[in-house]
């Protein structure tokens, strides 16, 4: 599970990456997005994959016994996914803001800025 | 609790921004409001930082969960010191936007995102628990978005779009080296991190952890292979929201780097000399693009990206004395650097440009405010008892201790580089005739303004030179606030000791 997981984050790092460094800037919306799913991936591999039971401790107990689910990488991915999620939606409105501006998708035309003015 | 006290700064601008949101077409209102606000913000900021000075590091386990179990929000004195200067930078940058921002993009909530934005920073400034420090980084960008682009010309929406490319990714590769460290040591907690980060086995995996929190922090502080989102978006949005960016965003940076490298991260080799090498091309590449600009805040944008690399390759040498020279830079650069960009939108709004060759004359016709904007100039280079002339002396003597020599050279390079530029500047806006060009019409000219508008538009420049003047003239009590932080910052356990203390 923990292999394929890995091979799916590999996946979407470099796919995401890959897309981000595309000229187009509807590309770099896919690959804000992958590349944010990639990393809530990551943190959920890396927070241990386990079958256990989950963290809630009984009223006779005062510790948790046996095997548990971490809820901690979940309440992170959580978090990240809900930011992302905002980030994600500013971006479209932005793109499309710039498109309809500076009536280009092209990253290479987007140079006026480094004029001197 | 008393010492609850150092969450202080994070709720009185959240109130003020919510309440800020309610008054969404006042922008009278609005611009009243926050100044105000920012007074009563920097009042707490001096209650914190006072008490922290006298009383040590303070901390709060929210939700009274105790470390390392809830999140931790801990007031050392460099977060306190810090906490101190993003108020002073917000009043005068508040101050100067009420009369250089205009109506337009008052309208769509500026003041209010502003306070979110000093919200944030201070958060990223006092929290104790790193994932905490991604999400107060997070609401720091997003309010930054909101600001760069605010107004939507031309030239704004370019800078937004690199602007949000980078800053998104660097949060990426932040949140990525969080997972990683998460995986390795299984607590989030930053004083926890660093009493069990010795116990892990893995060093190479530790070293690729460093390395991911150095790039995602690399980036958002603009150092040397990084930096190239800052000359292009900093100088798009009007001069007051570059000053707070200018000011502050690249210094949370550092202020992280700072954390993480004294924290978690220590006794590296492999990495100290790492921040050396990229704190050396730092200065170069910031230096000769400040040399060959000729429009006045890109110059300025340069020297940003140029002075990172002092405090940078200062972290580096990690000795008590180079740490007291970059705290005591970073406390100089965050007031000289949010005063130059103030400073190069109020020459805007007197000549109507920012292009060097297309402006001048301006010590024939306004000597007294040349006079002001000179003291900030000169601080910038360091030129004695002026206040970068000091920070300078720990890191020279720091880097021959150590025997870095090229940082050494380097060092001597960015101050003369900073010399030479600024040399150039003042005889091309401030003594060379005005060359004839054509003003635009429809502009508000300094000298048509009314007298209460031209007094909001000098005050800030005059309240921000006097802090300068402070820290050049007064800098033996810097020195010594310096030192103490240094020390603190030397002796983690210090902080894992007031984390942990109950």
């Amino acid at each position: 599970m923990e292999i394929l997981l890995a091979i799916m984050t590999g996946i979407l790092y470099a796919s995401g990456i890959y897309m981000i460094m595309r000229r187009s800037l509807v590309k770099l919306i896919l690959g804000i997005v992958l590349l944010g799913n990639g990393v809530n991936l990551l943190i959920f591999v890396l927070g241990r994959i386990t079958k256990g039971e989950p963290p809630i401790i009984d009223d006779s107990q005062k510790v948790l016994e046996g095997i548990y689910a971490d809820p901690i990488p979940q309440a992170l991915i959580l978090t990240a996914i809900v930011i992302s999620f905002g980030l994600q939606s500013f971006a479209i409105i932005l793109v499309k803001r710039a498109y309809k501006v500076l009536k280009t998708d092209d990253l290479d035309q987007l140079n006026t800025t480094d004029e001197d003015s | 609790m008393i010492n609850d006290i150092i969450l202080l700064p994070l709720v009185v601008h959240l109130f003020f921004s919510i309440v800020l949101m309610f008054f969404w077409n006042k922008v009278n209102f609005q611009k009243t409001f926050s100044v105000c606000a920012n007074v009563i913000a920097l009042g707490v900021a001096v209650y914190v930082f006072m008490f922290v000075y006298n009383n040590g590091t303070q901390t709060v386990q929210s939700g009274n969960w105790d470390a390392p179990f809830g999140i931790t929000f801990v007031g050392d004195m460099l977060a306190a010191t810090l906490v101190l200067l993003t108020a002073i930078s917000g009043l005068a940058v508040s101050i100067f936007s009420t009369v250089s921002v205009i109506n337009a993009r008052l309208r769509f909530g500026y003041f209010s995102v502003f306070h979110f934005l000093l919200l944030g920073l201070n958060g990223a400034f006092l929290t104790g628990d790193i994932f905490n420090l991604y999400v107060w980084f997070e609401i720091i960008i997003i309010s930054s978005f909101v600001l760069i682009s605010i107004g939507g010309e031309k030239n704004q929406l370019e800078g937004a779009v690199k602007y949000f490319a980078l800053n998104f990714f660097a949060s990426m590769i932040f949140l990525t080296a969080l997972g990683v460290l998460y995986g390795l040591v299984g607590t989030l907690n930053m004083a926890d991190i660093s009493m069990k980060i010795a116990e892990v086995e893995n060093r190479t995996l530790v070293e690729i952890c460093a390395v991911l929190f150095l790039v995602g922090f690399g980036i958002k502080s603009a150092i040397f292979p990084l930096y190239f989102w800052l000359p292009a978006s900093y100088h798009t949005p009007p001069s007051a929201v570059s000053a707070i960016f200018a000011g502050l965003l690249t210094k949370v940076g550092v202020y992280a780097l700072i954390r993480v490298f004294t924290l978690i991260f220590l006794d590296d080799v492999f990495l100290d000399n790492l921040l050396i090498a990229l704190a050396i091309m730092t200065i170069f590449s910031g230096g000769i693009g400040a040399l060959i600009q000729t429009n006045i805040k890109k110059v300025f944008m340069y020297f940003i990206i140029c002075h990172i690399g002092f405090m940078i390759g200062g972290l580096g040498l990690f000795t008590e004395v180079a740490i007291a020279g970059v705290i005591f830079y970073l406390v100089h650069d965050i007031i000289i650097k949010t005063n130059l960009f103030l400073m190069s939108g109020l020459i805007y709004r007197i000549k109507s440009n920012f292009n060097m060759k297309k402006i001048g004359g301006l010590y024939a016709n306004y000597p007294k405010l040349s006079l002001l904007m000179a003291i900030p100039l000169f601080s910038l280079i360091g030129i004695p008892p002026l206040s970068g002339y000091w920070p300078k002396i720990s890191l020279i003597l720091a880097s021959f201790d150590a025997q870095q020599y090229w940082f050494f050279g380097a060092l001597i390079f960015g101050s003369l580089i900073t010399l030479v530029v600024i040399a150039k500047l003042w005889s091309e806006v401030f003594w060379k005739d005005q060359p004839k060009i054509e003003f635009p019409k429809k502009f508000l000219f300094f000298d048509q303004m009314k007298l209460k508008d031209k007094f909001l538009f000098v005050f800030p420049i005059t309240f921000l030179t006097f802090v300068t003047l402070y820290i050049g003239f007064g800098a033996e009590h810097i020195q010594q606030l310096s030192q103490r932080i240094a020390s603190e910052l030397m002796n983690n356990q210090l902080y894992i000791d007031a984390v942990f203390k109950n």
